[in-house]
């Protein structure tokens, strides 16, 4: 990540500005450097995922029926809200990117501070449909229970839905299994927008300064990449762990 | 010029080392734990590998120890799982991994391409505290009673079976992991993007595009055993199931992601040391590394086919045959970019003005014995006999031929040849010349009779074995000795000539690359002014035009 | 040398976020209406090829790959294939198990 000390002053320094680090030799260097550092970054991020999208697509595979019925007792109007909530928020930062760069320091602010809320906003319904998940004792671990799978018609308010048999108890244990995966990736991902949201609130801070709107937006930039790329992951979760098979 | 060795030191009643270097340019313990001289970096790197090789070493004597005799006598086979587990871990993760990268590389990437350091410094800090983090880690497991599951971690073993510390060693490799990662992040970009003016891709020395291609596996593939610990961890703490037959997991899971890594990981640890390889043998034979443009792509070529042969490590766990017929047709696969290498250092040598310094005899240390391990891989990638020969000591003698007889005398060629640029002092020659043939007169004690025990059906990681295995055991052992006092004997040395050895100049080896034309120890900056790269890589005339336009070419 | 971060000089501007916007709230609705349909196999077809539409969306769009150099570009694709080879590699195994011991 590329230094970000505040210009506070207009005085030249050395005829390079004051946040450009020694063993760069032009500013465009720097930040081309930076942006390129975040892509690979984000590389990482991919092939960590990608072991979890392995284990996802290879029980799915195997316990089919298993995951259509852990599926049915997600909330899809929650899922589908979280997933307008991650949109809209990616729009407003991509937004904010644009303030930086056209140096608006006040609509800065304020799209960061939108992208922020909006990222608590995902976190709290997030924080609601796993409460749901523990009251059920849908939870891998802490009091699994196959009630609603053996005996569909114990959930009135999914049963009415979907209408789903009972499953066999050899199945209806692999459920555990696709609630592991669920909590696994969706915590996962709930992680990388916490420590987003953390980063967000300094960002806000620092926008607020006017750090961000005086020709140097590498960081902004770069964040707005990490933001955008923990939007895409939950596209393909939402679609994965919440889309499997609702007919 | 001795016609006997290249060597040029300056006169040595007149030499000094220059006042102001990295080393002099700021005082005070702080100003190394805290510096974002990517040389001072370095240093550090090298200092904690060595602590961190000596454990492993003393791992591997208590082995070679314990396996003099048939019986289970020195320690009980628990404590022996613990010690060939940790020797495993410690040897691949705390040096293997980062070593040729994190000393060699840190220090030259940047000088090699004209940069005055790497693309983002303070990350290459945050690289050595977490693999100090890790390391100490480690040490931590060992002191609270180790490992036994394999440096492998195979499931369910090391999820239902064991009540040792798993965890810890885990987080461990996880945190030494992301150390692995950043530093090959700060390689790619600062490759990409800092490469002095002139310094075209086919201008570089092949150091850079070994490192090049092992920063890419270290990107790409790291993550994925990062996430496999994160598994092994919920399925131990948890009990999720997600490797756990009973409720339906895989065990074999772990062990796709698990291996996804770790094959990729044996090209990370050894195409820095093949980058050292091409430097050192075209150094010692005054010649431009035959067919520059064959060993570039090939080490680019390693590391794209080191993606997709993982599971040769998997042929008898269960997979299916037609993933083992898949996977064994591709390893064949990436025996040729590396057999490519080999025949090219060879044409290198042919016709050549060859010296035998110490680079060079480890060196040729390294193409003999790599290209034995490598052969015996083809051996394993075939399935067919790798059903017989998988987990006997042939898989043992296999991997050490190439990451000891190979990387390990290539990092040693390494800091041999970088060493008078580093410190700007030289080492003892003939002691050194004579430690590095020990080096590889025990190897092969050590070793070669490994493949023999493999052959005649003694599985590994087994405290006792039948009683007529004990000859071959007893010659491993005995060679084990001697390696130890080989690789004991350049730590004496090297420090020695810190204080001691002559002062080696500039360039005392004629060497070209960017490197060499600073001053040694270099500058904090590396360079006075940002270097113009007019001439193509491994260019001798160049450099003898140099020397007879500036006259003597070492300063004192 | 290299390609330059294009951020430089490109700035997006509010009118393509918000073509993009919309669109990838259109594809969050046509994705859940597809998955109340039974199409049988197609459903988790239909479903991942939504997805990676609004995937790519992002990446060319909101994180400017659109305007963006050669290598970003190579970067991200060789990512990608990263990640699909972990993904169908791993696969073979699983998917040929049942076919029996020829």
């Amino acid at each position: 990540m590329p230094d970000n000390s505040a210009i506070t002053s207009n005085v030249a320094h050395e005829e390079h500005p004051a946040y450009l680090r020694h063993h760069f030799s032009s500013a465009e260097q720097q930040a081309d450097a930076a942006g390129f550092a975040m892509w690979l970054f984000l590389l990482t991020e991919v092939m960590f995922f990608g072991g979890l999208f392995t284990a996802y697509l290879v029980y799915r595979n195997w316990y089919y029926p298993a995951f259509v019925a852990g599926s049915h007792q997600l909330s899809v109007v929650w899922g589908t809200t979280n997933t307008a909530v991650l949109i809209f928020s990616s729009f407003t930062m991509a937004m904010g990117v644009w303030c930086a760069q056209t140096r608006r320091r006040r609509g800065l602010v304020l799209s960061l501070a939108l992208t922020f809320f909006l990222g608590l906003v995902f976190l709290g319904i997030k924080t609601i449909e796993y409460r749901e998940k523990i009251e059920k004792h849908h939870v891998p671990g802490f009091h699994y229970s196959l009630q609603s799978f053996l005996d569909p018609q114990s959930n009135p308010e999914v049963y009415a839905e979907y209408h789903d048999k009972p499953l066999v108890p050899d199945m209806a244990r692999h459920t555990e299994l696709y609630f592991s995966l669920y909590f696994l990736m969706t915590g996962m991902h709930a992680l990388h927008m916490i420590i987003g949201i953390g980063i967000l609130g300094f960002m806000i801070l620092r926008a607020r300064t006017g750090a961000y709107t005086a020709g140097h937006e590498t960081f902004v930039v770069n964040f707005g990449l990490y933001w955008h790329f923990i939007d895409i992951v939950w596209i393909y979760l939402f679609a994965l762990l919440y889309l499997i098979s609702r007919h | 010029m001795n016609e006997h060795t290249i060597v040029n030191l300056p006169d040595q009643a007149t030499a000094r080392i220059p006042k102001d270097n990295y080393i002099t340019r700021e005082n005070g313990l702080l100003s190394w734990l805290l510096t974002s001289d990517h040389k001072r970096i370095a240093i550090l790197y090298l200092i904690s590998l060595s602590f961190f090789f000596f454990i492993g070493g003393a791992l591997a004597g208590l082995i070679r120890l314990e396996l003099l005799t048939p019986q289970t006598d020195l320690m009980a086979t628990d404590t022996y799982n613990k010690v060939f587990t940790m020797h495993g871990v410690i040897m691949i993760f705390f040096f293997l991994v980062p070593s040729v990268p994190a000393t060699l590389g840190n220090f030259f990437i940047p000088m090699m391409i004209g940069a005055k350091d790497l693309a983002l410094p303070r990350i290459n800090l945050l690289s050595w505290y977490l693999y100090m983090a890790g390391g100490l880690l480690a040490l931590y497991t060992m002191a609270v009673g180790g490992v036994d599951t394999g440096w492998t971690f195979t499931t369910p073993l090391s999820t239902h079976y064991v009540n040792t510390n798993v965890l810890t060693t885990g987080l461990a490799v996880f945190v030494a992991g992301f150390s692995s990662i950043l530093t090959g992040l700060n390689f790619i970009v600062t490759i990409h993007k800092m490469r002095a003016p002139g310094m075209t891709w086919f201008r570089l020395p092949l150091f850079i595009w070994a490192h090049y291609a092992a920063s890419i596996l270290m990107v790409l593939a790291t993550p994925v055993v990062a996430i496999a610990i994160v598994l092994i961890a919920l399925e131990r703490t948890l009990g999720i199931g997600v490797f756990d037959p009973t409720k339906g997991g895989d065990p074999l899971l772990f062990q796709h992601l698990f291996w996804f890594y770790s094959h990729p990981a044996v090209y990370i640890m050894i195409l820095p040391g093949m980058g050292v390889i091409s430097e050192v043998i075209s150094t010692f034979s005054r010649k431009r590394v035959f067919g520059y443009t064959a060993v570039a792509f090939s080490s680019v070529a390693i590391a794209v086919f080191g993606f997709f042969v993982w599971a040769h490590h998997m042929f008898i766990m269960g997979i299916s045959n037609y993933a083992v017929l898949v996977f064994s047709l591709l390893t064949m696969l990436v025996a040729v970019p590396s057999a490519i290498k080999i025949f090219n250092w060879t044409f290198t040598l042919y016709k050549g003005s060859i010296t035998f310094e110490t680079p060079m005899i480890y060196a040729f240390g390294f193409l003999g014995l790599f290209t034995i391990g490598g052969m015996t891989g083809v051996f394993l990638g075939s399935s067919g006999t790798d059903i017989h020969l998988t987990e006997t000591y042939f898989i043992v003698a296999h991997f050490h031929f190439v990451m000891v007889g190979g990387m390990l005398m290539a990092f040693l060629a390494g800091i041999h040849f970088w060493w008078p640029k580093m410190t700007g002092r030289m080492y003892p020659e003939k002691l050194s010349q004579m430690a590095a043939v020990i080096t590889f007169v025990g190897f092969n004690l050590t070793f070669f009779p490994q493949f023999i025990l493999g052959m005649l059906g003694m599985p590994r990681r087994y405290a006792s074995y039948p009683p007529e295995f004990q000859i071959l055991n007893v010659f491993s052992t005995a060679g084990a000795t001697i390696l130890g006092v080989g690789y004991l004997l350049p730590v004496l040395y090297l420090v020695w000539s810190l204080r001691y050895g002559a002062i080696a100049g500039d360039n005392p080896w004629q060497a070209t690359g960017l490197e060499w034309q600073t001053q040694s120890p270099p500058l904090t900056e590396n360079f006075t002014e940002m270097p113009v790269m007019d001439h193509e890589a491994y260019d001798y005339e160049w450099l003898e035009k140099q020397k007879k336009e500036k006259g003597v070419d070492s300063a004192g | 040398m290299s390609g330059h971060n294009e951020d430089t000089r490109h700035i997006v501007g509010p009118g393509v976020y918000l073509v993009i916007l919309f669109a990838l709230l259109l594809g969050t609705a046509l994705t859940v209406w597809a998955s109340y349909i039974d199409l049988g196999l197609w459903n988790p077809v239909i479903a991942l090829a939504i997805a990676t539409t609004k995937a790519v969306l992002v990446v060319l769009f909101f994180m400017h790959v659109w305007y963006s150099s050669k290598l970003t570009k190579l970067t991200i694709f060789s990512g990608i294939f990263m990640f699909l080879v972990l993904i169908s590699m791993t696969l073979t195994d699983y998917i040929s198990r049942a076919w029996g011991s020829w």
